[in-house]
């Protein structure tokens, strides 16, 4: 693929780890009920350069207030920025380190906590502590080196609980749980590469036996670009499955938005001015929803004039979509979108409107375009602008930015790329010196690699390459470790119950993660004292999974195992039932009988010993 | 710790100054960045770069590494502009001292200081302009735990003289730590201040996107701006939200809390007033109006005065050389107001020779009164004045006020039984 070979990708990994949190004693879990909301309001502050930096001042013109809710056990004082920080936890500082070992990075002589400043509210401090821990290290992927350029360890934001009415609800449950975050090089080429470096770095991590599993543990940022195109942030993915169609959309986005630049300069458009002009007279009688809405709570309708801007707003078949990219602009000023003329008349906006328009704008050249937005005066004027100037800048081709990725596929636009004068010394926290002797600790009893894992599920425990190979990757290895040290023979229904059995039982709309690993291993338990048959296990999950306790699954379903006498008498009326076939084929009728013989028994016998006890049955019918 | 002597060299012989952008070459390795500060706890042999990412980190610099200076910063000097007063808006003076309100980091070097002027945090609060007229005074530049007494009597001075000069209102911004102390000394010295004095601190510095020093300082201005009360009080947060403020009366007020913003809490009273975010302004108390009169500050203290808090074990041989050696004592006494045998005896004799000695308590809530038990009835007797619900650190800065300030012993002694600042009462209701 042509397009592939032109993406320049880079992926941020921040990953939970399973210690207290990073500044308090805190357990660093979350929390279902929050108590209290405490009332704070965030100003951006000047950064070193004297000024005020300028995703700050996006997230503050937004005129939000914040409430936060306190969680028994996971939240204190330091969390609600009334206490100075401790710590950091040594665990997670261990585990930033051994970590960092693994990508062969460089660590810091002395370790300083840095105050990077987010005044959205996820931080109650209005900035998140976070620390360079090393730099300069690689990772293999699939036989091609990706450079790490950073490894930092650092807290996580509150959680988001609501929004509304100009304030947003944050819990502190997850506020301060420690992140390791790792930063590759621009080094990735291809959508998928990007996530197997996603893969493989994951991986490393769960080596450390030290992170947090589940969703929302960890998450994956992309900067994307392509050659004449600019560094795009994409903040927060979740799923790695969905990392190659982020960078493929990111990659055709950009040169969607290249194309556009090629036409405009083509064409001579010139910057757009910002200035906006009172239509709402135009409207009066308008039977637009949007439009009546707008104007019944005194809101007014907003135009401006696009000169040049005709065709790439929304054009060629939909493939030219500037007006997507000013309406999410606009978006973020507060108001529901706005309308522009490659779209008009629709949305119950009539022709008579736009002409009107036309002529209200005076409009005459062959490429003039207009936007409109209906909303409350101040709204809609600063939403225009935000358009004017986000149309402007397609001029220049891609802006840098930073959008949100959505689930199916694509992104929208968030906020512009933060400055890199968002940080100063968290003076709070003392510098961390680390030493040789330290290192030369570390070194030496570094966790096992994922492929060392590999051969030593191979070898002890009998499992064949693919099997270990996806037993490491889907993060099942440790578990089916525990399984086969616990339980003698379990190897194989275990590495088939992870492979095999929780994909099917995924497909047939089961909810795997709810079988929780004590439930499994209680299940390997009862299966390995024969109190079901090992067929039945698929089944016992599946009950498992809809909220039975393991010890009650089996007789829930009648699938407790029965004695040998009561499978004998089961086979034996099978076999009765089908006395003349049995009695023509001969021995050879036990093939054939084996299927009736384990739906009768219903997973209850093991299917070696039914079908012993299958061919002694028919023994004894033909003598 | 400092830098070590190798490195120290290193760096005088190439030049290198906080903030300049520098390479440290060290063995196969180069580092580029920005010199930052070194810090109190970082190792000697440690330099701080702040790298292009934004990031710190120490490397320590061995005996062969290179250090060469790439770029000097540019020096930006940022040029204000007193804006025209406003007519119609009262005039507020902010005379400022100092401390977490004031202090900042300075972003070239890492460092915090209380470095910032008054007129650079009114412009990070541009909208107290709309509020009132401010006019800066620089007065000092410490934090809060080296003010003394000597710089109380300067601030007594300078606020004296701005109301005289015109100010509807002073705002202090003062660290936090010693800041009822100020607002005491305040108190006592400005005695019926015809104008609010106003003292304002923050929990968190000014650098922080969280700081209560935007938010207290906008209470602060609509309580000066309303006019409606004189005297020396404090504002800070009246809980641990961004969304309402109390304004305590400057003699009845303490911290209470190492570092929560809704530290300081008014003792034995309810505040005098509070504002809520959007600024409403509620009284609670009664409080003296403003009036056009002068401000006179009478700032002689005695500083042979000394404040001592009672603990079971207090030895007197330790103690009564030191107390014999003052002019006053403030004892801070258990429950009602009360002190050990052996200490009740050095009492006494500080009586005797004609020491005032004033009996608080430790409690801080509630009154003393020592009728009610022997030890109390003793040190009564013996000529320990009692003061009520008087906090202890108030009567200690009353005490040196007082004896300053009167013709003898006995008349500070009558004074200190005296209300003279709000700093006592005959009533304590359910707060
Ligand atoms: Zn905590």
């Amino acid at each position: 693929m042509k397009d592939a070979q032109e993406i320049v990708c880079g992926i941020e990994i921040h990953q939970q780890l399973s210690t207290r949190k990073l500044f308090c004693s805190c357990e660093s879990r979350l929390c279902d009920e929050g108590e209290g909301a405490y009332f704070r309001k965030l100003r951006p502050t000047t950064g070193e350069s004297g000024e005020i930096d300028r995703a700050a001042l996006a997230q503050y013109n937004k005129g939000m207030g914040f409430r936060y809710q306190m969680a028994e056990d996971v939240s204190c004082l330091v969390d609600l920025d009334e206490e100075p920080p401790s710590g950091p936890d040594p665990e997670a500082l261990e585990t930033a380190l051994v970590f960092s070992e693994m990508l062969h990075a460089k660590i810091a002589d002395e370790i300083h906590f840095m105050r990077k400043v987010v005044v959205d509210g996820s931080n109650t401090g209005g900035y998140q502590r976070s620390a360079l821990i090393s730099t300069g290290g690689w990772v293999e992927v699939n036989g091609r080196r990706i450079s790490i350029l950073s490894v930092c360890l650092e807290e996580d934001a509150a959680r988001k609980i609501e929004e509304k009415d100009g304030e947003i609800t944050f819990r502190l449950d997850r506020l301060g749980i420690p992140l390791i975050e790792v930063a590759t090089g621009p080094d990735i080429r291809s959508p998928e590469e990007a996530m197997e470096t996603a893969l493989r770095i994951g991986t490393l991590l769960r080596a450390t036996k030290r992170v947090k599993r589940g969703i929302g543990t960890i998450r994956e940022d992309l900067n994307i670009s392509i050659p004449g195109g600019a560094r795009v942030e994409l903040k927060g993915a979740q799923e790695l499955r969905m990392l190659p169609d982020y960078v493929a959309n990111e990659a055709k986005r950009q040169k969607m938005l290249l194309t556009i630049k090629d036409i405009l300069i083509q064409r001579g458009t010139e910057p757009a001015d910002t200035g906006t002009e009172d239509v709402t007279d135009i409207f009066a009688g308008s039977e637009s929803k949007v439009i009546k809405g707008a104007l019944s709570s005194k809101g007014k309708v907003l135009a401006v004039r696009l000169p040049g801007f005709a065709g790439v707003m929304n054009g060629d078949g939909g493939n030219l979509r500037l007006g997507a990219e000013m309406a999410q602009r606009a978006r973020s000023h507060g108001v529901k979108g706005i309308f522009h003329s490659d779209e008009l008349p629709a949305y119950g906006i009539e022709q008579r409107c736009v002409d009107d328009l036309i002529g209200r704008l005076g409009m005459n050249g062959a490429n003039d375009a207009f936007a409109i937005c209906a909303a409350p005066e101040r709204k809609a004027r600063s939403a225009l602008t935000a358009a004017v100037e986000r149309a402007n800048e397609a001029l220049t081709g891609v802006p840098e930015e930073t959008r949100d990725p959505l689930p199916d596929g694509t992104s929208k636009y968030s906020r512009p790329l933060p400055g890199a004068s968002r940080m100063y010394p968290e003076t709070d926290v003392p510098p961390i010196g680390i030493t040789d002797s330290r290192l030369d600790h570390i070194r030496a009893d570094l966790p096992e690699l994922p492929e060392e894992t590999e051969e030593r599920l191979i070898r002890e425990h009998g499992v064949n390459r693919q099997q270990a190979r996806q037993l490491v990757r889907q993060d099942f290895s440790e578990l089916f470790e525990r399984i086969c040290s616990a339980y003698s023979d379990m190897s194989a229904a275990a590495a088939t119950t992870f492979l095999n059995t929780y994909s099917e039982l995924e497909r047939s709309g089961v909810d795997t993660s709810r079988i929780s690993e004590e439930d499994i291993m209680a299940a390997f338990s009862m299966l390995s004292e024969s109190k079901f048959a090992k067929e039945a296990l698929p089944e016992i999950l599946k009950e498992i999974a809809a909220g039975t306790p393991p010890e009650k699954a089996p007789a829930k379903l009648g699938l407790e195992s029965v004695d040998d006498s009561e499978a004998q008498r089961i086979i034996e009326s099978v076999v009765k039932e089908r006395e003349e076939f049995v009695r023509s084929k001969g021995k050879a009728a036990a093939g054939p009988l084996m299927g009736p013989v384990m739906e009768s028994l219903r997973g209850k016998v093991d299917g070696k010993k039914a079908s012993r006890l299958l061919s002694e049955a028919i023994e004894k019918l033909i003598g | 710790m400092v830098y070590s002597e190798m490195l120290s060299k290193k760096l005088e012989g190439a030049d290198a100054k906080e903030g300049d952008r520098i390479s440290l070459r060290k063995g196969d390795e180069e580092y580029v960045g920005r010199l930052m500060a070194h810090h109190d706890f970082s190792a000697p042999d440690i330099l701080i770069l702040k790298m292009s990412s934004g990031y710190n980190i120490g490397i320590r610099v061995l005996k062969d590494s290179e250090i060469k200076v790439l770029e000097r910063p540019a020096v930006k000097t940022v040029e204000r502009e007193e804006p025209e007063p406003r007519k119609g808006l009262p005039n507020i003076s902010l005379v400022s001292t100092g401390g977490t309100i004031a202090s900042f980091v300075d972003y070239r070097t890492g460092a915090v200081r209380p470095a910032m002027s008054a007129s650079e945090l009114v412009d990070a609060v541009p909208e107290l302009r709309d509020i009132a007229n401010i006019k800066t005074r620089p007065l000092f530049s410490i934090f809060s735990e080296n003010m003394d007494i000597i710089h109380w009597q300067k601030l007594a001075d300078a606020v004296a003289e701005e109301i005289n000069a015109g100010a509807d209102a002073v705002i202090v911004p003062h660290g936090t730590d010693t800041m009822s102390y100020t607002a005491a000394a305040l108190s006592f010295m400005l005695g019926d201040v015809p104008k609010p004095v106003v003292l304002v601190g923050a929990q968190r510095s000014s650098d922080r996107p969280s700081s209560d020093a935007f938010s207290n300082l906008m209470a602060c201005a609509r309580f000066c701006a309303e006019g409606k009360a004189a005297g020396v009080f404090v504002v800070m947060h009246e809980g641990l939200g961004d969304d309402l403020f109390s304004v305590h009366i400057g003699s009845r007020v303490r911290k209470m809390h190492t570092s929560r913003r809704d530290a300081f809490r008014s003792i034995n009273v309810p505040p005098a007033a509070t504002v809520s975010k959007d600024g409403k302004v509620e009284y609670l108390t009664e409080l003296r109006a403003p009036s056009p009169g002068k401000a006179e500050a009478r700032t002689a203290m005695d500083d042979g005065t000394i404040l001592l808090q009672y603990y079971p074990g207090m030895d007197p041989k330790v103690f009564a050389p030191i107390i014999s050696g003052s002019r006053g004592v403030v004892i801070a006494g258990t429950g009602l107001g009360h002190v050990g045998e052996p200490m009740c005896r050095v009492l006494k004799d500080a009586c005797d020779r004609g020491i005032a000695v004033i009996m608080t308590t430790q409690c801080l809530g509630g009154t003393t009164n020592m009728n009610v038990y022997d030890t109390g009835r003793d040190l009564l007797s013996a000529g320990v004045i009692p003061v009520g619900d008087m906090l202890p650190e108030v009567a200690y800065v009353k005490l040196m006020w007082a004896l300053a300030n009167s013709e003898s012993v006995e008349d500070a002694k009558r004074m200190m039984t005296e209300t003279m600042a709000n700093e006592s009462g005959n009533r304590r209701c359910l707060l």
